[in-house]
């Protein structure tokens, strides 16, 4: 047992906890100070729980098999960038971003076609509503079957994931523009194309982001997930199984520090592109202020 | 504007998009399943009749994709034919799935209840837990959760509590999510009315902000329950397929049982269904309780 190491996370823990309290209490009058006062306090608090973890691994002298520390995936991740890149490759670039392309396209395409359509938007929407809710993952093994090991399987895994959120987000958001709008529209004689391009998408705007956020994770699930019932021999999901097999836990923790930075990175590029394109919506303007 | 009917609104239309995928999926079966008959009849010398060819389609030992009559009679085959505690029966295997998963509901409801509570009276844990509740589900956990059974296996916790784990980890955010919302949902004039009563922390939040979040609170409930099936699932994978739904799924990828797969699947979806509905009615149940109109 290591006390010193354990002791000094502990102590780390402390402070950083009274700076975050005191931290939130300052009002700063100078911007930049407040901006960077409102990123620190989330920071710290990461910091704080990979030192915490650091120091508990290395206090109670816990097998790497167990828990690896923090310092030791770090270094793991270094020395294994090509593994990991090609694994990148393979599962992100590959499966994960074809089949969100595919799966929300398709979503959006066939929503705008039945919007013409009551009868099929009613007979649909209970059941898109349904579908998202079931465990959609277990068409993996059915997919790896029809479409081999290979990339391909996956993207069909992630396209059927990503379909029914983004039919179903649409079609509600198509759905958001009010009758007043509408009928001016109306008084302006506007076709149904103009209507739908000059309204109704650009107030759908924010429901279909939604779906294209729920959809960033789910992509990036379904991709892994799926690589566990067949995989050529590279892969994120294909490196995890197998490296928790021969028992190299770091490698593991590597990988998945890799996925978890992959999928923020995913999620934020969606979340950024969203505040250029509905900056109108009022919970993005209330952000700004 | 009409009168909404349940017949029109509802049924008609919900019925003809089922038949229609019904109708769908036999087309596909014939034609996914037609390439192996013809190879047979090939390799026997001879030529299939198409009659013949539709009927062989429908009744293969492992086609590659099974008509729905089989699943159905696959379905049908393992609840009712075979005594619940059987290996072989599909119920045995759903209620080991569903207890891991109401276990890890339950445990995720309550932590992000409590989460909840504190990020809405704590600034800090405001400031700094809130970005990182969201940054955790960006992190794909069920791609880890092989390596956390594995890991929990190696230090003696088995059974039901890795697999009830990874559930709590899916089902919590949604429920922080929606509590945090929910418990903020009163107006400020309530809350100042509460001031002007002289009301203690304790008693606002018992009185006015626990009550007002309950519709926030089920609805996220009902998203937690769906996910923390998924969680279970997901976590029966890499126990070496030894029982749940998780398990038929993975035994039935080995050894190409399709059927399986697809019978596993609509357990799945049902359970899902069911797990969803009480949910849905215990919400309706409560709301009626504390007297909101219908």
């Amino acid at each position: 047992m290591n006390l010193a190491a354990l002791a000094g996370a502990i102590l780390f823990w402390l402070v950083a906890w009274a700076f975050n309290e005191w931290l939130v209490r300052q009002h700063f009058t100078n911007r930049t100070l407040g901006n960077a006062a409102r990123f620190a306090v989330p920071l710290l608090f990461g910091v704080t729980i990979l030192v915490l973890w650091e120091g508990i691994v290395r206090g109670f002298g816990i097998p790497s098999v167990l828990l690896p520390a923090p310092s030791m995936i770090w270094a793991r991740l270094i020395n294994s960038v090509p593994t990991l890149a090609a694994d990148f490759r393979q599962t992100f670039l590959k499966s994960v971003l074809t089949g969100y392309a595919l799966g929300c396209g398709l979503g959006f395409v066939v929503a705008i076609l039945i919007d013409r359509s009551p009868f099929l938007q009613k007979g649909l929407l209970p059941l898109g509503n349904f579908v998202s809710a079931l465990p959609v993952i277990g068409v993996a093994p059915i997919m790896v079957m029809w479409f081999g090991f290979d990339w391909q399987s996956k993207v069909a895994v992630v396209v059927i994931m990503t379909f029914f959120p983004m039919l179903v987000n649409t079609v509600s958001g198509l759905a958001t523009a009010s009758h007043m709008e509408r009928d001016l529209m109306r008084t302006y004689a506007a076709s149904w194309w103009q209507t739908l391009v000059k309204l109704r998408l650009p107030a759908a705007w924010p429901f279909i982001f939604n779906a294209l956020k729920i959809n960033s994770t789910l992509a990036l699930i379904g991709a892994i997930v799926a690589e566990f019932f067949g995989t050529p021999i590279v892969g994120m999901g294909f490196r995890i199984s197998t490296e928790v097999g021969r028992m190299n836990v770091d490698m593991v923790w590597a990988e998945i520090a890799v996925a978890a930075v992959a999928g923020s990175a995913f999620y934020g590029v969606v979340a950024l592109i969203e505040r250029a394109v509905t900056f109108w919506h009022p919970s993005i303007r209330s952000g700004r202020a | 504007m009409h009168k909404p009917s349940f017949l029109r609104d509802k049924l008609l239309p919900i019925s003809t998009v089922v038949a229609l995928l019904i109708a769908i999926w036999y087309i596909a079966a014939v034609f996914l399943n037609a390439p192996f008959e013809r190879d047979t009849a090939a390799r026997a010398g001879t030529e299939i009749a198409f009659s013949d060819l539709v009927g062989n389609t429908m009744a293969q030992e492992r086609p590659v994709l099974p008509a729905p009559h089989q699943v159905v009679a696959e379905i049908w085959d393992t609840t009712v034919n075979r005594a619940i505690t059987s290996k072989r029966s599909l119920v045995y295997h759903a209620w080991i799935t569903l207890s891991a998963t109401l276990l890890g509901f339950g445990i995720g409801a309550a932590l992000g209840v409590l989460l909840a509570v504190g990020i809405v009276h704590n600034r800090a844990m405001d400031r700094s837990l809130m970005p990182w509740v969201i940054a955790s589900q960006t992190i794909p956990i069920l791609a880890i959760a092989p390596m956390i059974i594995v890991v929990l296996n190696a230090i003696g916790i088995a059974g039901l509590l890795p697999k009830a784990l990874i559930s709590t980890y899916l089902s919590f955010f949604p429920v922080v999510v929606g509590m945090v919302k929910g418990l903020r949902s009163p107006e400020t004039i309530q809350l100042d009315l509460m001031h002007t009563y002289n009301a203690s922390a304790a008693q606002t939040f018992w009185k006015l902000r626990w009550p007002s979040s309950m519709p926030y609170l089920f609805t996220s409930l009902k998203v937690a329950v769906a996910i923390s099936l998924v969680g279970a699932i997901v976590g029966e994978l890499p126990t070496g397929a030894v029982a749940g739904l998780g398990a038929r799924l993975l035994a039935g990828s080995y050894y190409g049982q399709t059927v399986q797969i697809w019978a596993a699947l609509f357990m799945a979806a049902a359970l899902a269904a069911v797990l969803v509905m009480i949910v849905g009615f215990a919400h309706s149940a409560v709301l009626k309780r504390m007297g909101a109109k219908p």
